[in-house]
């Protein structure tokens, strides 16, 4: 664009394309809006020929249903908004173990693919060719007909020792029963973190003026269960071990996972796996070649290069696409629904949604629930990647 | 700018104008069907035997299907004119609701909530069906009262969830649900030892039964505890309408009591001497314009798929794999529940 104001005065440019800039903006939004404002008014249209009204008083009326599986207590005399926290628990449980395996899994595998050893970096070249180019929904039958199919039925289950049984209805394990006085145990808790804390901050510090490191982690580990054994020991706590028991058809007792769940854990870690090794691969060859070769001038070790120069500087790289992989893995966990699985679709969006016919209501619920579970973990490593970053001055 | 304001200006109106275009108004679901020259019919998704099942040829077959095939015989004259649309029980009830088929007849039961919190019909019953259990004759269970802490395989959000609570409930005992979104899944789950056992509505378990590797391996038990009268389900906005799919039913419920069959409809319309028979297949009274059908939609749905009788015996009776018993679904002076208001 050439300046068609010859002559001495202020330069209106920068002024104007501000402006047209902010107008094309609002325009957008309107537009938007009035699209959004134009389907909701279809929709209270629709609804109110169809004398139908929306209302989420639904919530508080008796369910009258049962949950197959559920971390938190449900009985058929709970409300609908009971079984929606019942379907919440159990997907953010899925969830949680399924991006901490997978993530695990996915370091392991994208270093093994860097790996100087020949057979060992083809394997993990094997796994994420074969695994990642396979739907999702195909992991997930794969892993269940696996679970009902090859494990033996209830009574003949696999026993380990009379403690623990795996059959086709789950693997179940003995549950730990801690009888204590739990009235100090979040001060306890408090003290120890504060322990902790001031440990880890001294254990830098005088790292950064000596360079003589101390074992910060394990000395407290050590400490918090040298604790425990104490109180066990002493009597003031006592740990029992409820086993699981066959009686009738199946087993009572016990802690037990279930095939439906593990299957979705087998599937979303197995399959996000691939895709985070191939992220972590790509972040630690982004990490200069001088940064590995300055670190084995200075005499570090290889495990130590990785830990201290390499992984701290290809985290900066690979925290965004990474958050992005976390969202994939929360949403496709509502594939729990095609094998079973009592997650937030399938309870809330599937039985209860059927139970009491309100669609919109409860697809709302939904999708915010979802949005706002994405917000948190875009959040979670925004912050992260902000702590992570390069500190410039 | 200007530009923009005007395309979204633009494009909103045309939304409106193309939106009061294609939704159809109230009230006129007869008039639609007309218009269309089809009746869409919400069915199963293909797997629920004896009552709408997808061949390898891709015809649909079963009681349901007929049915549908029956209204469309009446108001469209075809029975041919029938679009099957397979729908997952969960979005059936939505899909009826928003307009994307006319009718539903797909196994669902008529109860208080659905019929006035849904704001739909049921224009009529076809068949009175009971819920029970299917199980493994390995485990040697004579009753359900036997099943304390046994594992169930359900249907999710269906009426068979509620009813097997409440069974377990009254009853002081426990189970665990497996919920399965398909049939298949649920047969699978029982064959696999999942689950101890199945339950549904009796005649879905029979037909369910057929689709086990080793039917004779598995038994209904006796248990009946549950009511669950099945039939077409249609909005609650076209008086017109619920009338013509509630007097096809209630047509071919008549026409097996007077005899009437596929084969003999053609003859007795001609020639029955029998006034009410007359009534129904057109001669006299002139019954079809009083619901704005042709004078013989009688014959026609009836040349379809036969009386009731013919279409349970050839879809669940004694001429299909399933041989479901007829209970209570027999007419009522033969011992059932089945009883058509007169023609008159």
């Amino acid at each position: 664009m050439t300046d068609v104001s010859a002559g001495p005065g202020r330069d209106w440019r920068p002024v104007r394309r501000l402006l047209l800039g902010l107008g094309y903006q609002a325009a957008a939004v309107a537009a938007v809006a009035a699209l959004l404002a134009y389907f909701a008014l279809n929709a209270a249209e629709n609804l109110a020929t169809r004398g139908l009204h929306l209302g989420f008083g639904f919530l508080s009326q008796e369910a009258g249903f049962r949950i197959g599986f559920s971390i938190i207590d449900f009985t058929e005399a709970d409300s609908y908004g009971r079984a929606f926290l019942v379907g919440l628990v159990n997907t953010l449980l899925a969830v949680a173990i399924s991006i901490v395996l997978a993530t695990a899994l996915g370091f392991a595998i994208g270093i093994a693919r860097l790996s100087t050893n020949w057979p060992l970096s083809r394997l993990a070249l094997g796994y994420v060719e074969l695994v990642r180019n396979l739907p999702l929904l195909l992991h997930l039958l794969f892993w269940y007909n696996v679970a009902l199919r090859a494990l033996p039925p209830v009574r003949q289950s696999l026993s380990l020792g009379g403690l623990a049984f795996l059959n086709n209805r789950g693997i179940l394990l003995p549950r730990p029963v801690l009888e204590a006085d739990l009235a100090g145990a979040p001060w306890s808790f408090l003290a120890w973190a504060a322990i902790a804390v001031f440990v880890w901050v001294w254990n830098k510090r005088r790292q950064a003026v000596t360079g003589e490191a101390f074992p910060a982690a394990m000395v407290i580990f050590l400490l918090v269960s040298g604790t425990a054994l104490l109180l066990l020991a002493s009597g003031l706590a006592s740990l029992t071990w409820e086993l699981p028991v066959l009686r009738g058809f199946d087993f009572t007792g016990g802690l037990r996972l279930t095939p439906e769940l593990a299957a979705l854990i087998f599937a979303l870690t197995v399959y996000n796996a691939s895709f985070i090794a191939e992220l972590v691969r790509g972040s630690i060859l982004a990490v200069d070649q001088g940064q590995t070769e300055a670190a084995k001038a200075l005499g570090l070790g290889r495990g130590r290069i990785l830990r201290l120069v390499v992984i701290p500087q290809a985290l900066r790289v690979l925290i965004p696409p990474l958050s992005n992989q976390y969202l994939h893995l929360l949403k496709a966990s509502s594939l729990a629904t095609a094998i079973g699985y009592p997650d937030l679709v399938n309870v809330f969006t599937g039985t209860v949604l059927n139970q009491t016919g309100r669609a919109i209501e409860i697809v709302l619920i939904t999708m915010l629930v979802y949005l706002t579970l994405s917000a948190v973990v875009a959040l979670a490593t925004n912050v992260y990647n902000r702590l992570a970053a390069i500190v410039e001055n | 700018m200007r530009g923009t304001r005007l395309a979204c200006g633009a494009a909103i109106a045309v939304m409106l104008v193309w939106s009061g275009s294609l939704a159809a108004g109230p009230n006129d679901t007869v008039n639609a069907v007309k218009q269309r020259g089809q009746l869409l019919c919400g069915v199963s998704t293909g797997g629920s035997t004896g009552m709408s099942t997808l061949d390898s040829q891709g015809n649909w077959q079963g009681f349901e299907v007929d049915f549908c095939r029956a209204v469309s015989a009446a108001l469209l004259g075809d029975a041919a004119k029938v679009k099957f649309v397979p729908l997952e029980f969960k979005n059936a009830f939505t899909a009826l609701q928003s307009g994307d088929v006319d009718i539903l007849a797909r196994t669902a039961t008529w109860t208080y909530t659905r019929n006035t919190e849904l704001n739909l019909d049921w224009a009529g019953i076809y068949m009175y069906d009971g819920q029970g259990f299917l199980v493994s004759k390995t485990l040697g269970v004579k009753s359900g009262a036997e099943l304390n802490g046994a594992s169930i395989c359900v249907a999710g959000g269906s009426t068979s969830e509620l009813n097997l609570a409440d069974y377990f409930r009254t009853r002081r005992i426990t189970y665990t649900p497996i919920v399965g979104n398909t049939r298949e899944q649920s047969q699978a789950n029982l064959e696999a030892g999942r689950c101890d056992a199945y339950t549904n509505e009796r005649g879905g378990l029979a037909a369910s039964r057929t689709a086990l590797k080793n039917p004779d391996g598995f038994v209904i038990l006796p248990d009946v505890f549950s009511k669950e009268p099945l039939g077409p389900i249609v909005r609650k906005d076209d008086p017109r309408f619920r009338d013509i799919v509630a007097w096809t039913l209630n047509m071919l419920i008549a026409a097996e009591e007077l005899a009437i069959t596929q084969k003999a409809v053609t003859e007795l319309a001609a020639a029955s001497p029998n006034p009410e028979i007359q009534r129904m297949l057109g001669k006299t009274g002139s019954f079809g314009p009083k619901m704005g059908l042709a004078e013989d939609w009688g014959v026609k749905a009836i040349l379809a798929v036969g009386n009731y009788g013919e279409m349970y015996d050839r879809n669940l009776g004694e001429g299909s794999p399933i041989k479901l018993a007829r209970g209570p679904n027999r007419l009522w002076n033969d011992g059932g529940l089945f009883y058509a208001p007169p023609f008159r």
